[in-house]
């Protein structure tokens, strides 16, 4: 049977294309052209050439707040993909407990930013946080106002709290999917746990970890509620990351061209990093089906 | 429009990715193509080639202007060899 090639559903497009193009595409236009243009207010703008650029990429403090906000989407990817997918392992498969870990585990997941944002904010300070106290209690100095690595480690655990339950469900809905067929053949063949783990569930699981991998990336590359929350940025500068910077510049210093500069570099860094996410994504998908 | 401040250069910029993006539409309506595997290992249409191409004249726009290489248009040549290769082995 021969398939007619009709492309006319394209046009069926043109709405979401016309509402990306009211809420994302004129906007960030409007943003390229605030980029090579300074302005003292009243919406009068001045010339100003590719200088923005040659400034911030000279500008210590925004390859410091990229530096940071590497380490920091590093360190939760190295921590949420594993504990999430060793947790979807170890979930019941059937039956209440599968139910009730489901609630739970999606119940963080439910919270909005600013309240994980409160909530870890006084669970950790040491005059009234149960964290704190008990933490200054047995002897530990920690307090995330004034130490690097207290307010470091605080973000982090928010985080890992947060979101490693969608990794973790994620990979469950992966794992679900087997057919029960793989298990027995493992069985026969006397694999190890390790074999059954590194040569069924995690293959079977790629697609879909990679998209948790992903939104994790994503999520963790563009924080800006929760460290603002907790920490404002500090101590110092120690966790002002990317967003929370370009925050602070276009709003706070109401300094448009350099930051309008800053945001088309981090934009172009998350398209970068999608297009290689999307192309492994694509390419696991044509495996598969080979 | 005043309130999106334009300028000639940025409305030429955007008219320049326009034209590109129609052009490669039609192209590939007119010309259908099959997807070919090049120095990358993955399997790239002309339209795919157009977005990495775009995508690295960005980067490479930059770096041109952070490490101070040579005068900004010059860049632009870079881009033209940068967008002849992908084009060829991608």
């Amino acid at each position: 049977m021969n398939k007619t090639v009709n492309q006319k559903a394209w046009f069926l497009v043109l709405p979401v294309l016309v509402l990306v193009a009211f809420s994302a595409i004129i906007p960030l236009m409007t943003v390229v052209n605030y980029s090579v243009q300074d302005t003292f207010g009243n919406n009068v703008f001045f010339w100003n050439g590719i200088r923005w650029f040659e400034d911030m990429l000279n500008s210590e403090r925004m390859w410091n707040a990229l530096g940071r906000q590497a380490v920091f989407s590093a360190i939760i990817l190295a921590i949420e993909v594993p504990l999430g997918v060793f947790v979807a392992l170890n979930m019941p498969k059937k039956g209440f407990w599968a139910s009730f870990c489901l609630v739970v585990m999606s119940l963080p997941l439910l919270i909005p930013w600013n309240v994980v944002g409160t909530i870890w904010q006084i669970f950790g300070r040491v005059d009234i946080g149960l964290l704190g106290y008990t933490l200054d209690a047995i002897g530990i100095n920690y307090n995330y106002t004034q130490g690097y690595f207290a307010a470091w480690t605080t973000v982090i655990v928010m985080d890992v709290w947060h979101w490693t339950s969608l990794v973790a469900l994620l990979a469950y809905a992966g794992l679900q999917s087997i057919p029960d067929a793989y298990y027995q053949a493992a069985k026969i063949d006397q694999a190890s746990r390790w074999a059954v783990f590194r040569y069924i569930e995690l293959p079977k699981m790629m697609g879909v970890l990679m998209i948790a991998i992903l939104l994790r990336f994503m999520d963790s590359f563009m924080i800006y509620t929760e460290p603002f929350v907790v920490t404002g940025g500090g101590p110092g500068n120690a966790t002002t990351f990317l967003s929370i910077d370009l925050v602070k510049m276009a709003l706070g210093q109401f300094d448009l061209g350099p930051a309008a500069a800053f945001s088309i570099m981090y934009f172009l860094v998350i398209l970068a990093i999608s297009w290689v996410f999307y192309t492994v994504m694509t390419n696991l998908d044509k495996r598969d089906v080979r | 429009m005043a309130w999106m401040a334009w300028t000639w250069p940025t409305a030429a910029f955007f008219a320049v990715i326009a034209a590109l993006l129609i052009t490669f539409t039609v192209l590939a309506v007119k010309f259908p193509e099959t997807p070919r595997r090049g120095i990358l290992g993955i399997e790239t249409t002309r339209g795919d080639r157009l977005f990495i191409t775009l995508l690295g004249s960005a980067f490479l726009n930059l770096a041109w202007l952070g490490f101070g290489i040579a005068p900004q248009p010059y860049a632009l040549l870079a881009c033209l060899v940068l967008a002849a290769a992908i084009f060829r082995f991608v």
